[in-house]
């Protein structure tokens, strides 16, 4: 919605499709905030918050789109203040800050940045109603409940011509013919069995894009939340444990003192959630099966959990049956957060290798937000730098549209003539099975799959195995078959067109971190336990035929200042 | 009960947050009832952080005659 206010005030004509109402998207789930170094509570600046990045991602984020994002974040914040977005303030009118894990002062110090701008525990809802509401003020056109099934390519030169989409209302699919195609599908979090994400979450961009022949960049990456709610996935916020909230094993034993005696359960997000890998790996776990940790809050008090963590209580009740207030929470890491995605540059634009070039421009094709992979994450995301990444890259993007459409003739290419015939036989295909394949059977596997052979931590012969295993989904997936074969509002028909995204995500996931043999951010092997930049610090590209991998090199240096050097990442 | 309002109102059970999923889903499944079908699709209407607190019991700020609708959502 950032690209497309972009494009509007400029008097472009512009299309937002969207699967759900666009302000029921996950964004809404974001509650911790969007970084900016505004220096409103504390001295910061964007060379501060560029180094916390860099570090962050491992060292696998690119150094130049890492500067542009943490130069542009003031900027993009305060527009968005301005559009009204209701940021909490500070007594003198400025917008208030607070601090939030891996965001530092003077690079890498013990001390905090207090770096993240919030709209009380609604930030993500804030920016989707302020952006929705100014798109809404510029005409720009949305068709709300319509899935993008399928990228139409040009033969010639590969340049994206538009989508073909299903109007969910009528069940018919259209062509969708434009001049620059903006992908902002996000995450994929729900190829996994513990996910915070909502089921909405299914890599549609991704997968569409894999069937376009388009490779998808560092897919291996994705980051575990420590403390999602055993079974549910419900994200339980850090704020807790920044409270005094704590892990216990099955014998009550505090073990993060063990792992990271300095911040104990305040350790980064990896390293919680290794450490609660190991101990439910080595037999601690709790439960019948051990296979999950407790967390404990009971000792703050109703108090503190009624107050100073709202809602923590009502979902604890309601997704684990139990009252912290008394009792201890079953947890689990649970997958958050997809760092990689489809390759773009800062400028929005869409770039595969292409004979010497590792970056050729893909025409009229743009990505941006968690769908994208620009690379600002690396291998490892900040909080809070997500939603700064939309906004961003958005904005970046959208003027990035608006300047190639300035060198770009005035008539549309014409369409090649088999376009849409691709998603009319997979719709084809499922209109016409009379048996096969039950949808959420194929879907469950493929999620417990993913749990068990490329988790927290990966092993060499699990992951072997899942590789094999995933294959063999992929082609159940490609025998579903659904018995209501209705068209309007059809959900079991939809589920089924999802199911064929999060495989081709799943796929490029599993393949990508069996291939890279070291552990850097979200990626931990316990063959190779450490971070070999010598033969690894280079981006993964997966395609999906022949599940074939190629390689590129991580951008090292910035746009205006000197380069980070690697180091050992430690907290 | 009609299958194409079914169809609708499961689509408009598909939030952007999981808690929600949950529940909604959870309740879709295997305890609405065709007399829900009216609350329900006005109740759905409500943005998703609005409606979670309703539904978990923060939050009292629903219309008056959506009450049986809300206490049988937070029976779930
Ligand atoms: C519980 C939770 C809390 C978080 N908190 C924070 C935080 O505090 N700060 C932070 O920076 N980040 C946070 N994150 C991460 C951040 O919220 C997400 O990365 C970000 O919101 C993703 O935004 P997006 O615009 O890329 O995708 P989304 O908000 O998921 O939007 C995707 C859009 O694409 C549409 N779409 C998808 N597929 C199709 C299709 N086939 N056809 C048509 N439309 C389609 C959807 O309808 C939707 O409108 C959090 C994540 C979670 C899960």
């Amino acid at each position: 919605m950032r690209a497309a206010l972009e494009l509007a005030r400029a008097e472009l004509k512009v299309a937002v499709l969207s699967k759900v109402f666009p302000t029921r998207s996950h964004t809404v789930a974001a509650q911790g905030g969007i970084a900016a170094p505004l220096a409103n509570s504390s001295e910061d600046n964007w060379h501060w918050h560029m180094y916390d990045t860099v570090k962050g991602s491992d060292y696998l984020g690119d150094q130049d789109a890492i500067e542009y994002m943490c130069r542009r974040a003031n900027e993009v914040v305060v527009e968005l203040e301005h559009m009204g977005m209701p940021f909490d303030r500070l007594e003198n009118g400025k917008i208030y800050q607070r601090p939030f894990g891996g965001h530092t002062q003077e690079y890498g110090s013990a001390k905090m940045a207090m770096r993240a701008c919030a709209a009380a525990d609604r930030t993500g809802h804030a920016m989707l109603h302020t952006l929705y509401q100014q798109n809404v003020r510029t005409n720009t056109q949305f068709f709300v409940e319509w899935m993008a099934l399928d990228i139409i390519r040009d033969p010639q030169d590969g340049a994206v011509l538009g989508v073909t989409a299903l109007e969910m209302e009528t069940g018919e699919v259209s062509i969708f013919q434009a001049k620059a195609t903006l992908f902002a599908t996000g995450g994929s979090g729900r190829i996994f069995y513990a996910s915070t994400n909502a089921f909405i979450n299914t890599g549609d961009g991704l997968g569409m894009v894999a069937r376009a022949g388009l490779p998808l960049e560092d897919m291996e990456f994705y980051q575990f939340h420590p403390t999602g709610v055993y079974g549910a996935g419900v994200l339980i916020t850090e704020g807790v444990r920044g409270e005094g909230g704590y892990l216990l094993n099955k014998d009550g034993e505090r073990f993060m003192e063990r792992y990271a005696p300095n911040a104990k359960d305040l350790a980064s997000r990896d390293v919680v959630a290794r450490a609660m890998t190991t101990e439910i790996k080595e037999g601690r776990g709790c439960g019948p099966q051990k296979d999950h940790v407790m967390l404990k809050l009971d000792h703050l008090g109703a108090e503190v959990i009624n107050h100073r963590l709202p809602g923590i209580r009502e979902i604890a009740i309601k997704f684990a049956n139990a009252d912290p207030i008394r009792d201890l929470v079953p947890v689990v890491p649970t997958v958050h957060y997809q760092m990689g995605g489809i390759p773009a540059k800062y400028t929005g634009n869409v770039v595969v290798p292409e004979g010497n070039n590792n970056e050729s421009i893909v025409p009229g094709f743009y990505a941006v937000g968690e769908c994208s992979c620009v690379s600002v994450h690396g291998a490892n995301r900040l909080g809070t730098n997500s939603l700064l990444d939309l906004v961003v890259f958005g904005k970046a993007s959208g003027e990035q549209v608006i300047k190639d459409a300035r060198t770009m003739p005035g008539a549309h290419r014409t369409l090649p003539k088999d376009a849409g015939d691709y998603t009319r036989a997979r719709l084809a295909r499922l209109d016409s099975n009379a048996a096969g394949e039950r949808v959420v059977d194929v879907l469950t596997d493929l999620r417990r799959a993913m749990q068990a052979h490329c988790g927290v931590f990966r092993f060499p012969d699990e992951l072997t195995l899942g590789v094999q295993k995933i294959k063999t989904i992929a082609e159940r997936a490609g025998r579903t078959f659904i018995k209501d074969k209705s068209k309007v509002f059809n959900t079991a028909r939809v589920e089924a067109l999802e199911l064929d995204n999060l495989v081709e995500t799943a796929m490029a996931t599993i393949v990508s971190a069996e291939a890279r043999k070291e552990s850097r951010g979200a990626q931990a092997r316990a063959d190779f336990p450490e971070r070999d930049d010598k033969n690894w610090m280079k981006h993964t590209l997966w395609y999906k035929e022949d599940n074939r991998l190629a390689y590129k090199p991580v951008h090292l240096k910035p746009m205006t200042v000197e380069a980070f050097e690697p180091k050992k990442r430690t907290y | 009960m009609e299958a194409l309002a079914l169809h609708r109102l499961k689509w408009k059970c598909r939030r952007g947050l999981l808690e929600l999923d949950l529940v909604l889903n959870e309740f879709i499944e295997k305890r609405l009832e065709e007399k829900d079908l009216k609350e329900l699709n006005e109740l759905l209407e409500m943005e998703d952080n609005d409606l979670w607190e309703i539904v978990s019991g923060r939050s009292d700020r629903y219309d008056a005659g959506h009450g049986g609708i809300v206490a049988r959502l937070r029976a779930v």
